[in-house]
């Protein structure tokens, strides 16, 4: 037997007998399941989730399921083949063992793989103030269960809502308290909604549709104290300019944090900002080195982008989890000369007060912006972002059509500002700054050493975190 | 019956609203909302709201039953 024989066997002997974990039972946990079996996958397959339900799409659930229109549980993901799988579900991973090999589980189940695929996502970030955030009619926004309980009460009439945070999805839940008739006030510590994703020249644009439906809007404020009436229902919040609004729902919408947790002490690298890895979704160990059994996909995947500077981002959209699932599945069951690369082109979508936003690229990746199309004042328009003389992303308002031209032209690292597509040019093609707002302080970071000389010693530890 | 649309790549031309209208709304000029779970006595019209969708944004459940998750 030659050698090249000799490898086929064995990449044939793992897809016919190899034991895959993944953990992570949402969208890109589903579909890399689906792509490996696609390739030929035939061995033991699990799927670990925390909740109980097996995987739904999320997208819906800020927007036709809190408006009550279709239930939190129809929210399930339609299967595109048969995964024939061992569902775990309803029990987090809890440890990863990668001397023995072994995902433990909350109910102290071990779980032996070969391959694991790390897909755990992320979680809504709760209120700071453990004792406020205990008061009855505080929620955040998640999981199928948050949208159904928020529903509940946005079904029983409530007097006033009140959303801390102004990014996409507290945006689309004021949209619909508005739509739903129901008073609602947004509190946004930074300069305008949407603003540390699209920038102050589209946050100032989103604020203004924002009041014109409504919405009680306040900018560069942030919530002093929230406070409950005897039956520690919440009634009121105090806000940092010390004025005060009387609200009995309370919507945290304060960002996410990566389910990272559970990998403490495994020695990957594995923190705050999510699980490192390389674009072809191998993690990497707490000192940067590709490991050659464990994957990542989804929002809790960092990886670096060939396009922004080799930068390491995670992206938590929609297409990131599919795309990342089918090169992490198919990378999973392949040899190093098969390999496929993570390299997509960034690209969501929301849907707000009546208006489909849509961008690819990396907005903040740019520090200029151009308004190419249509019109602002009808919102209805399409803008670039640039650095440097080069296109880096696109955000379009009511203009989805035409955003495959600026996908195409940020691919091939076209100029900035970008040639104009066609007709329907707004008077005024001056780019100007998008006024990103700095870098926020990183907090959590667990300290990091190196430690050793020789290079059979060399590597790095995490100290203990101080909490 | 089980459907999610690819929202990246819908453009909003509303086809499927017109075929199935009590699952596909658009709620503004191309925003789309869609019922991701619709009753199976609607899978006819889901079925060619998602042929004629000229983007190809709509997927359907490829099984004919979706028992297979099952909390163990």
């Amino acid at each position: 037997m030659n050698r090249a024989t000799a490898i086929a066997d064995l990449v044939a002997a793992f897809k016919r007998d190899g034991q895959i974990v993944i953990v992570g039972a949402s969208l890109a946990g589903l579909r890399a399941a689906e792509a490996l079996r696609n390739s030929g996958f035939t061995g033991r397959l699990t799927i670990v989730g925390d909740e109980p339900y097996e995987p739904y799409d999320r997208p819906p659930l800020s927007k036709q399921v809190l408006k009550g229109w279709v239930p939190a549980d129809h929210t399930a993901l339609p299967r595109l083949r048969a995964v024939d799988a061992e569902w775990r579900l309803g029990a987090a991973a809890t440890r990863l063992d990668r001397a023995s090999r072994q995902v433990e589980l909350a109910n102290g189940d071990q779980i032996p793989y070969d391959r694991l695929l790390i897909a755990t996502g992320t979680r809504a970030r709760p209120w700071p103030n453990p004792e406020e955030g205990a008061l009855d009619g505080i929620f955040a926004l998640r999981t199928r269960d948050d949208a159904a309980k928020v529903q509940a009460r946005l079904a029983a009439g409530p007097k006033r809502v009140l959303i801390v945070g102004a990014g996409f999805i507290g945006s689309e839940m004021a949209s619909v308290c508005c739509e739903l008739g129901i008073p609602v006030t947004l509190v946004e510590r930074g300069s305008a909604p949407l603003v540390s994703a699209l920038g102050g020249v589209i946050g100032a644009i989103a604020a203004e549709i924002q009041r014109e439906h409504g919405v009680d809007l306040r900018t560069g404020i942030s919530v002093a104290a929230l406070e409950g009436d005897r039956s520690k229902h919440v009634r009121r919040a105090r806000l940092s300019d010390g004025s005060v609004v009387e609200a009995d729902l309370v919507i945290a919408s304060l960002g996410s944090i990566r389910n990272t947790e559970w990998l403490e002490g495994a020695g990957l690298a594995a923190g705050f900002w999510g699980v490192g890895c390389d674009a072809g979704c191998r993690a990497f160990d707490i000192n940067g080195v590709v490991t050659d059994t464990i994957f990542v996909a989804g929002d809790v995947a960092r990886f670096p982008h060939v396009l922004y500077d080799y930068q390491f981002i995670t992206l938590e959209h929609w297409d990131n989890a599919v795309l990342g699932a089918e090169v992490a599945a198919h990378n999973m069951v392949s040899l190093e000369s098969d390999r496929w690369a993570h390299l997509p082109l960034p690209a969501f979508w929301s849907a707000q007060f009546g208006i489909s936003i849509k961008s690819v690229g990396v907005c903040p990746f740019g520090d200029e912006i151009v308004f190419t199309q249509g019109s602002v004042k009808e919102r209805r328009f399409a803008a670039a972002y640039g650095r440097r003389g080069r296109i880096v992303a696109a955000v379009t308002f009511n203009h989805a059509k035409w955003l495959m031209y600026y996908a195409a032209q940020i691919e091939r690292s076209g100029p900035f500002p970008p040639p104009p597509p066609g007709f329907d040019k707004p008077e005024d093609l001056k780019p100007v700054s998008a006024q990103f707002p700095g870098l926020r302080p990183h907090t959590g970071i667990p300290d990091v050493v190196l430690t050793g000389h020789d290079p059979t010693e060399r590597g790095a530890e995490f100290l203990a975190p101080s909490r | 019956m089980r459907i999610v649309v690819d929202l990246n790549r819908c453009l909003g031309y509303a086809q499927c609203a017109f075929l199935a209208p009590d699952v596909f709304r658009l709620n503004g000029e191309e925003a789309l909302m869609y019922d991701p779970n619709p009753d199976d006595a609607k899978r006819v019209r889901v079925l060619r709201a998602a042929a004629a969708c000229p983007v190809q944004a709509i997927a359907v459940d490829r099984l004919d039953e979706t028992k297979g998750a099952t909390s163990s």
